[in-house]
């Protein structure tokens, strides 16, 4: 019969009609939300899900896998008197990877001593030419600069930031990457405590620590 | 035996015998790392031939130039294969860099050559003498020199190779538009009237299409007219323009005109190291960047001669199986935009690669530009819960959509009679224009470099190369449908028997070494044959690194598919072609 293929496929239509409005109705039913809850976005995204699942930005917002990566920013310490520990060494190598070279890193020597200074002086990442590899936190030695999740940055102007700009608090990284900062807070702990055992074993006593994953 | 110099092996017995079959014409490349064939320049075209007829190898890929400027010699690089599979064979010509430097052109032996020459001659300046449209390509008509040439410098030129010394550790920053003599306005020489100004090249253009007054059998004339397609038109999935004669309503002439999108990614490449071109890679076929990068990365290995971890294998299937999914769910549903069906077909598939993405993101940080294979492996492992989203979304779902798919189109009788019997391209046409991927599968020649010559860990999984026999639009349409299920299978087998372990054979570094030699690698992208060729002098920085895209070399069969057809049909037969611009113009 012609038309019949024309038919099956208004099938298939209609069934994706159906399914978005009758599961809007089996969440209403057992009382849950499907709309702007994080319950409801996770189901969305789901493999489960039927029908239209459209995530009405900006309204509702996909979760960010921990991994999303967006512009860099450098992570520092807060001390308890308020002042910034910088993780930067200024060691360069972020500058050195950079696929698009949009790294700027100003080092300085101490007046004094004449030695150079761990803490870069400035730091610039040119944010419109940055192409948001991850290569300069992938690389860093230092776990000084990571990668951002925020990603509503558009401007009038150009985006130069600035080490101002680009600072900010390990609270916040912890924030964005819990997983990622609580491997890294291990993996330094356990350096530490080889450190500590070295120390301890060049003193007389001996006993080798094995290094922690 | 007296094999050639080949650290692959990959020199079969026939091809030993192209040097006892040329003496003095043919010598085997002795430089260590390197292999193939140099050729006489003045016997190419006749050593050519036996190649192809002699040897079998009828599916010239690759044609490329390389600058070795400090030997001052210009070299031509070939890659053939048989579509039989099995290795291929790699000749070169070599010439002096005197200018012209001049090769014969092989385009009446492989019409598939046609665009890949002009490439050459526009980024190298290699003339192939022969050629009967040697224009250039990705440049603009006008443009001075020959940007691949390791003495020409752009015109934001800072130093040869990255890193850059101004960065650190004293980093002076500019903006790059600062070095622009225009700043953010432009400036015209005097006397210039934008009306008047004809470009130079397209004067060469029309005249290929020559336009003509035919005078038909009933005594009437018609005038051949010239139209021009894009390269603003929403079926040209980018910036393409195709300049097409017309004779009524059929197609007698077509020239596409390329380069709207060119960045000139082997520069780029060149001064990078070889860790900073994996991003740039995410940039060509910007729905595949996992395909990308695992051609540039398979590419790599081969020069560096190091293994892959075991679990990172599985994991390239996976994600580049996924991609390949999602490209051809993206190709169905922008294919039936183009036919007319608006938006229905297109969200559909948009959705199950909106689920993809997810995963992409999860284990890369990025939903287009992953950037996730590194030399040696991949960056991270994939997390257990994605691990058990890869395996809901195979197992549970993207079986059923993509039956859903099938169900809502394949029995249309509207889609049937729009491309059912619309002739594509038969095979043997196929062959001779280098043509690969789905278009040469529907065209009813099993070629599957995932079959043909394995690459990763294709050669443990159990699949079928899809192949359909016809050649017309319904087979170029179905094939894509076969081609998803069979990435589904081999996905399932992937999940299952996907190890544990390590997920890169290598330490982490950010710069690698690289021992001088050349290699070619090439994948099965969803497109077609995704070719890289890298020479490397042992430095940071590759010495030539050339891209053999799929779009572009597809592209060259575009005359040879459309003369003779309608008008109506050359958005269907354009969009078959499945082209990325950022990948086709680089």
């Amino acid at each position: 019969m012609y038309g019949k293929g024309i038919l099956k496929g208004l099938g298939v239509t209609l069934k994706r009609y159906w399914n978005t409005y009758w599961d809007d109705i089996v969440w209403w039913v057992q009382g849950k939300k499907r709309y702007n809850s994080p319950e409801g976005i996770a189901h969305r995204s789901s493999s489960k899900t039927r029908g239209i699942f459209t995530v009405q930005f900006p309204e509702e917002r996909l979760l960010l896998p921990e991994e999303a990566r967006y512009i860099p920013f450098l992570v520092y310490n807060e001390k308890p008197d308020g002042e910034k520990e910088i993780l930067c060494t200024s060691c360069g190598i972020c500058a050195k990877v950079c696929p698009p070279q949009c790294i700027w890193i100003v080092r300085s020597n101490d007046p004094v001593t004449g030695r150079p200074v761990p803490e870069p002086t400035e730091f610039f990442i040119d944010a419109d030419i940055c192409m948001n590899c991850g290569f300069c936190s992938e690389y860093c030695p230092f776990d000084a600069i990571k990668m951002d999740h925020d990603f509503e940055i558009a401007s009038y102007e150009r985006n130069v930031y600035n080490m101002e700009k680009l600072l900010k608090p390990a609270s916040y990284y912890q924030s964005i990457r819990p997983e990622n900062f609580a491997r890294e807070e291990a993996d330094r702990k356990a350096k530490e405590a080889v450190k500590a055992a070295k120390a301890a074993a060049a003193g007389g006593a001996a006993a080798p620590a094995t290094p922690a994953a | 035996m007296t094999a050639p110099a080949s650290p692959t092996g990959t020199m079969s017995t026939s091809t030993l015998d192209l040097v006892a079959r040329f003496p003095g014409i043919v010598t085997a490349d002795a430089r260590p790392a390197f292999s193939g064939f140099i050729v006489e320049k003045d016997s190419l075209i006749e050593v050519a031939t036996a190649i192809r007829d002699e040897f079998g190898f009828d599916l010239l890929t690759a044609v490329t130039g390389v600058d070795y400027f400090p030997e001052n010699k210009m070299e031509v690089v070939y890659h053939a294969y048989k579509t039989i599979g099995g290795p291929g064979l790699v000749f070169k010509v070599q010439v002096p860099r005197v200018d012209p430097v001049e090769v014969p052109s092989l385009i009446h032996l492989w019409p598939g050559v046609d665009l890949q020459e002009r490439e050459a001659w526009d980024l190298l300046g290699i003339k192939f003498t022969g050629h009967p449209d040697l224009r250039r390509i990705l440049m603009w008509e006008g443009f001075e020199g020959h940007p691949l040439r390791k003495d020409w410098k752009e015109g934001f030129y800072e130093e040869d190779t990255k890193p850059f010394k101004s960065r650190w550790p004293d980093g002076q920053f500019y903006m790059a538009e600062d070095k622009n003599p225009f700043k953010d306005n432009l400036t015209f020489p005097t006397n210039f009237d934008p009306e008047k100004w004809i470009p130079e090249g397209d004067a060469l253009l029309y005249g290929a299409l020559a336009r003509y007054t035919v005078k038909q059998e009933d005594g009437m004339s018609t005038d051949r007219i010239v139209i021009n397609m894009g390269p603003h038109h929403p079926s040209t999935h980018g910036v393409f323009r195709a300049v097409m004669t017309l004779d009524g309503e059929t197609i007698v002439g077509l020239k596409p005109v390329l380069g709207y999108l060119h960045r000139n990614h082997d520069k780029i490449g060149e001064r990078n190291t070889y860790l900073q071109n994996i991003p740039y890679t995410d940039r060509l076929d910007y729905f595949n960047s996992m395909s990308n990068n695992f051609g540039y990365a398979i590419t790599v290995e081969k020069l560096m001669k190091i293994p892959v971890a075991e679990r990172a294998e599985y994991i390239r299937v996976i994600v580049a199986e996924l991609s390949r999914i999602q490209n051809h769910l993206v190709f169905i549903g922008t294919l039936l935009n183009d036919l007319g069906a608006m938006y229905t077909p297109s969200l559909y598939a948009f959705e199950e690669r909106e689920l993809i993405l997810d995963i992409f993101e999860a284990v890369s940080g990025a939903r287009m530009m992953c950037n996730y294979f590194r030399f040696g492996g991949v960056v991270r492992d994939i997390p257990d819960d994605v691990m058990q989203k890869i395996k809901n979304l195979v197992f549970d779902r993207l079986q059923a959509k993509t039956d859903e798919l099938d169900r809502m189109l394949t029995e249309n009788e509207v889609l049937i009679s729009r491309m059912k019997g619309v002739p594509m391209i038969n095979a043997e046409d196929a062959i001779k224009f280098s043509v690969t991927g789905p278009v040469l599968r529907a065209a009813g020649v099993p070629y599957d470099i995932r079959r043909a010559d394995p690459y990763g860990i294709y050669d443990r999984f159990d699949f079928d190369v899809a192949v359909r026999p016809n050649g017309d639009l319904m087979d170029n349409y179905l094939i894509r449908i076969d081609e998803i299920r069979q990435s589904l299978r081999i996905l399932e087998q992937a999940i299952k028997q996907i190890p544990q372990g390590p997920i890169n054979s290598q330490k982490p570094a950010y710069q690698v070494r690289v021992p001088a030699g050349e290699a070619y690698g090439r994948i099965e992208s969803p497109k077609g044959e995704l070719g890289y060729y890298v020479v490397s002098n042992g430095k940071p920085n590759p010495w030539r690194y050339h891209v053999r895209p799929a779009s572009f070399v597809n592209v060259t069969a575009l005359e040879k598919i459309c003369i003779g057809t309608k008008i109506a049909d050359f958005i269907a037969l354009l969009g078959m072609l499945d082209m990325v611009m950022g990948e086709c113009d680089r």
